[in-house]
């Protein structure tokens, strides 16, 4: 359901600030979401003045500054820290992305502001809970379905059919297009959204697939599917280029060739 | 959205739901199909509008009277009402959570749809077939 307002225990207070070092040389601010269940309360904006001529260029190098220098309590995921794993997305300067790969200097206005993926229930600072958005990707089985018996070596693929699964199988889970989607917000429980979606799409469209009516019986349903109306936000912030909404378009005209 | 743990349900049950539907696609295509027909209606209408607009009520009604205008403009109201009811479906269904509240919106957006079309078509036919309102 819509609310306009964040609930009374979610609203996010003033924080503590943390000056910059003496003999900073080029100092920036970041203002980061805080939140610690353990420790009750609101949510927080605590404010760090870093030197960034001490760290690299990406928002997770700072990040990393500042937990290794600063602030040790500060809680994020990240792994790769090369845009391939998905772990460290969140809202950075109002839009989702990979704080591995999006630059500090890239962010416009005076300090970097930076809060949890939208929408998601929070475990703790920056990281949100996705427990859910993990139980929908499996939702759609994301493996190949097949009834004729296995062959002795590989499913075999013609290459122009292999092409069809570039611009899907690059996804790599971040959630930043689903936290993104309007619909994915109001009905989060029971829209699938635009990262599940686009997942089906590329077992729906992979050749060798052997269950392409049932994936499509599967996902025929007002909400599970028919929630995305084109708002495009998921494309627009994709950290890997991909474009989510146009996989769901694609399955919304495999089901209309199935009755027409 | 809910973080109640306090249930025992797996996150793979709450993705699953109530399962699929199996529907959603003859709403899909009764709205472009409606939107698809309500261009030509509606350039009509428009057409119709400007000419009425200059007509007396005598005029008016004689003009309704004809079998291609009669049918046109309930043809219009209908298709329009179709879209209407439609969309305004999907509006419910995207901000109203509550079961028993949506349930009562989209029966009363229903009711209101097909109310408006029925008075609206038998007043055509009443004027086209009695010539009088
Ligand atoms: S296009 Fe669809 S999935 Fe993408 S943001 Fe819009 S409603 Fe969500
Ligand atoms: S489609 Fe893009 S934004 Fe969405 S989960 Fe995959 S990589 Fe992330
Ligand atoms: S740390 Fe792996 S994607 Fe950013």
């Amino acid at each position: 359901m819509v609310e306009l307002a964040l609930p009374k225990n979610s609203r996010v207070q003033a924080g503590k600030h943390w000056p910059a070092p003496a003999g900073a040389t080029k100092v920036k601010s970041f203002k980061i979401y805080r939140y610690d269940p353990e420790q009750g309360g609101n949510p927080r904006w605590d404010t760090y003045d870093i030197d960034v001529d001490a760290c690299g260029p990406m928002v997770l190098d700072a990040l990393l500054y500042i937990k290794n220098n600063v602030d040790p309590t500060l809680a994020f995921r990240r792994s790769c820290r090369e845009g391939v794993c998905g772990s460290c997305s969140m809202n950075i300067g109002g839009r989702n992305t990979l704080a591995c790969t999006h630059g500090w200097e890239e962010v416009p206005g005076k300090a970097v502001q930076i809060s949890p993926l939208p929408h998601l229930p929070v475990v703790k600072d920056l990281i949100p809970d996705l427990t859910l958005f993990y139980a929908q990707y499996a939702s759609i089985e994301p493996w190949l379905h097949t009834e004729t018996p296995t062959p002795e070596k590989e499913w075999r693929q013609a290459p122009e059919d292999r092409e069809k699964l570039d611009g899907l199988y690059e996804c790599i889970l971040c959630a930043c297009c689903s936290t993104s989607c309007p619909s994915y917000w109001w009905n989060g429980e029971k829209y699938l959204g635009p990262a599940a979606l686009l997942h089906a799409y590329r077992w729906l469209i992979d050749s060798r697939d052997e269950s392409t009516g049932d994936r499509l019986d599967a996902l025929e349903d007002p909400f599970k599917l028919y929630r995305c109306h084109t708002i495009m936000n998921c494309a627009q912030v994709c950290p890997k280029g991909l474009n989510p909404a146009k996989a769901i378009a694609e399955i919304k005209k495999m089901m209309v060739e199935r009755v027409v | 959205m809910s973080t109640s743990s306090s249930n025992f349900r797996t996150p793979r049950s709450r993705a699953q739901g109530l399962g699929s539907a199996k529907h959603g696609v003859g709403h899909f295509v009764v709205e472009r199909v409606s939107a698809l027909a309500s261009v030509p209606l509606v350039l009509w209408g428009v057409f119709a509008g400007l000419r009425l607009a200059g007509a007396d009520h005598e005029g008016a009604v004689a003009w309704i009277g004809q079998p291609v205008n009669a049918v046109l403009l309930s043809l219009l109201l209908v298709v329009g009402l179709i879209h209407l009811k439609n969309a305004m479906q999907v509006v419910v269904e995207d901000y109203i959570e509550r079961f028993a509240t949506k349930t009562a919106l989209l029966l009363l957006n229903l009711f209101v749809s097909v109310l408006t079309g029925a008075l609206g078509v038998f007043a055509i036919v009443k004027i086209a077939l009695t010539g009088a309102i």
